[in-house]
């Protein structure tokens, strides 16, 4: 037997898309190898029996819940590891994200298991489950196979589809935890807070996205005026590190924050193209990219890509856009 | 307080990667580079270190890898770090990412330091993770991604972005922190600081030295078994433009763009 045991990621009473997606994944391939899937929640008192039974919709068997410190990391170690030595699950799948990685990797040095991130795919190989990785820019896909008694997965944002598999509602289990002296060094002063400007890219027909090429905070005037051109549905949106640096509202990021785009025009100016950007916009319908770097692995999957000086195309697209629209 | 930073040496970007035929490992002759997220690392260092609220007595560069890594540590040193630790030893090559961060901590456990800083991701492999498997096997507490780092009394303030916007934790030391690019803008080494960087201490470590098990290291001790690799479905290709003469590029924008109803 070989159960799988998933963790999901609440946030005021909602639990992560990522996480639901990788609840389905595992309900499907437990099942394959002639398993279950569980779920573990952490959390504080808005993870109400009535909530946590909703994992049975996704096919989830069980739900083990622990009151703890959410936004964290390592007390949901201490709480898989405790549930793992008693059940005896063998593999453990996450969404991804930032807390996936970080509990993926320290529960796979807690209990001495093999770890893969960025898995693109799972698939039954035999009474195993095998883990597909794209390497290399998305140019190879690494399998790995694991050995010993766990093997942990954690998926590529976007992934695992979330699938409505199940109808009765799931068994909720109490876990009371003791939480190791290094999970209880670190405590959550605020969670969760916007910066910037709200600006809504999830409706866009038209976003013309600016990464760290557009040189600094004001680059982003060239951006907004190609927009603008393009009138009608269009809008504005940034990279992670351009985000992070403070050039432009955290509202307005694609990628790891689990916003996802597909717009029917997507043009990239001054992206290079990483996979936490590409996750979050590679399902658009038109890929235009503008790069001055012609290796940026942007153009590996853009469908028009501009190899040149971005401070001289964008004004004068610009510009001629906005003489076709007048005319 | 004693600072510890892990660096890495990672292929040059301009290197074209790709896995070795025979070995079914990362092709890493063409390596010659410290992992540019790293210098961000060493900055942090530098900056707690130069900003006064705590005493830094020492920052130490650690690294794992074959003989050439001794690079990664020369740079280490040029920008900032005391002296280095290099950890080589035939018995560690082909390690996972769960082996390699037991390694590296039993090379840390010798050290013990208050706070060890890494960069949040390598150019090459691994993403994210290495961080969270060291801290564990330290029985510290550990942060990832982290983009603002300020002391706080006896502890550190940390800011990162996470999946509903941006967390601020308090994390107590002894602490692992892995570091976002844009924490800091890292300073050039003077030339100085480059000739002199041969001269500062570096200690090569086996991994007997250390206390690592031989059984949890390489790739007969790693828990994942790579070296099966397949091609991804195949793209078709988009069209690319060098852009000569721009007033012809933007025409030939617009006209891509029309054909596809999108002006």
């Amino acid at each position: 037997m070989s159960d799988v045991l998933v963790y999901v990621l609440h946030y005021e009473g909602a639990f992560n898309k990522n996480s639901l997606g990788a609840v389905s994944e595992g309900v499907a391939r437990a099942a394959e190898v002639g398993g279950a899937c569980d779920a573990v929640v952490v959390g504080g008192t808005d993870l109400s029996d009535e909530l946590c039974r909703t994992l049975g919709r996704y096919g989830a068997r069980r739900v083990f819940r622990a009151e703890g410190p959410e936004g964290l990391a390592q007390p949901v170690v201490d709480v898989m590891d405790r549930v793992i030595a008693e059940h005896g699950h063998r593999y453990a799948i996450f969404g991804g994200g930032l807390l996936g990685f970080e509990i993926g990797a320290g529960l796979a040095a807690r209990r001495q298991a093999g770890v893969t991130m960025e898995v693109t795919a799972v698939r039954a190989d035999g009474d195993e489950l095998v883990a597909e990785r794209p390497i290399l820019g998305d140019s190879k896909i690494s399998v790995s196979h694991y050995r010993g008694g766990l093997g942990i997965i954690i998926g590529r944002i976007n992934a695992f589809e979330v699938r409505e598999s199940g109808s009765a509602d799931a068994e909720v289990v109490d876990v009371a935890v003791e939480y190791s002296p290094w999970s209880r060094q670190a405590e959550m002063v605020s969670r969760g807070e916007q910066r910037g400007a709200d600006v809504d890219i999830e409706g866009a027909d038209v976003l013309v996205a600016g990464g760290r090429g557009l040189g600094k905070a004001e680059g982003f005037e060239l951006a907004e005026a190609l927009a603008a051109a393009f009138g009608g549905n269009s809008a504005v949106a940034a990279t992670r590190a351009v985000v992070d640096a403070g050039w432009y509202p955290y509202a307005a990021q694609i990628g790891q924050t689990g916003k996802t785009v597909s717009p029917k025009l997507y043009l990239a100016a001054g992206i290079s193209g990483a996979i936490q950007h590409k996750v979050g916009m590679q399902s658009s319908e038109n890929i235009v990219a503008i790069n001055k770097d012609a290796n940026a692995p942007i153009f590996e999957f853009s469908d028009l890509g501009i190899v040149g000086d971005l401070n001289k195309i964008l004004p004068k697209l610009t510009e001629a856009i906005r003489a076709r629209k007048a005319g | 307080m004693k600072i510890c930073v892990l660096v890495k040496e990672v292929p040059d970007a301009a290197v074209e990667k790709r896995i070795n035929a025979s070995t079914g490992r990362m092709d890493r002759s063409g390596e010659k580079n410290l992992n540019p997220y790293d210098t961000h690392a060493i900055e942090a260092a530098m900056q707690l270190r130069e900003g006064g609220l705590v005493q830094v007595d020492e920052i130490v560069a650690v690294t794992m890898g074959p003989e050439s890594a001794v690079r990664a540590l020369h740079k280490a040193v040029s920008l900032g770090a005391d002296r280095s630790v290099h950890l080589s030893d035939e018995t560690l090559a082909g390690s996972d990412v769960a082996a390699t961060g037991y390694a590296l901590a039993k090379a840390l456990e010798r050290e013990s330091p208050d706070l060890v800083l890494l960069g949040q991701q390598s150019d090459d492999g691994e993403c994210y993770t290495i961080g969270a498997v060291v801290a564990d096997h330290l029985r510290m507490p550990s942060l990832t991604q982290v983009v603002k780092l300020d002391v706080d009394g006896d502890a550190l303030r940390l800011e990162r972005q996470a999946e509903y916007g941006y967390d601020t934790v308090r994390v107590r030391l002894p602490a692992v922190i892995s570091v976002g690019d844009a924490i800091n803008e890292p300073r050039y080494p003077s030339l100085k600081a480059i000739m002199g960087a041969k001269k500062k201490p570096l200690e090569t470590v086996d991994a007997g030295a250390v206390g690592i098990d031989p059984a949890l290291v390489g790739a007969d001790g790693s828990r994942v078994q790579c070296g099966e690799f397949k091609d991804p479905p195949a793209k078709a290709a988009g069209q690319i433009i060098e852009d000569e003469n721009t007033d012809e590029t933007v025409e030939k924008i617009v006209a891509w763009l029309e054909e596809r109803k999108l002006i």
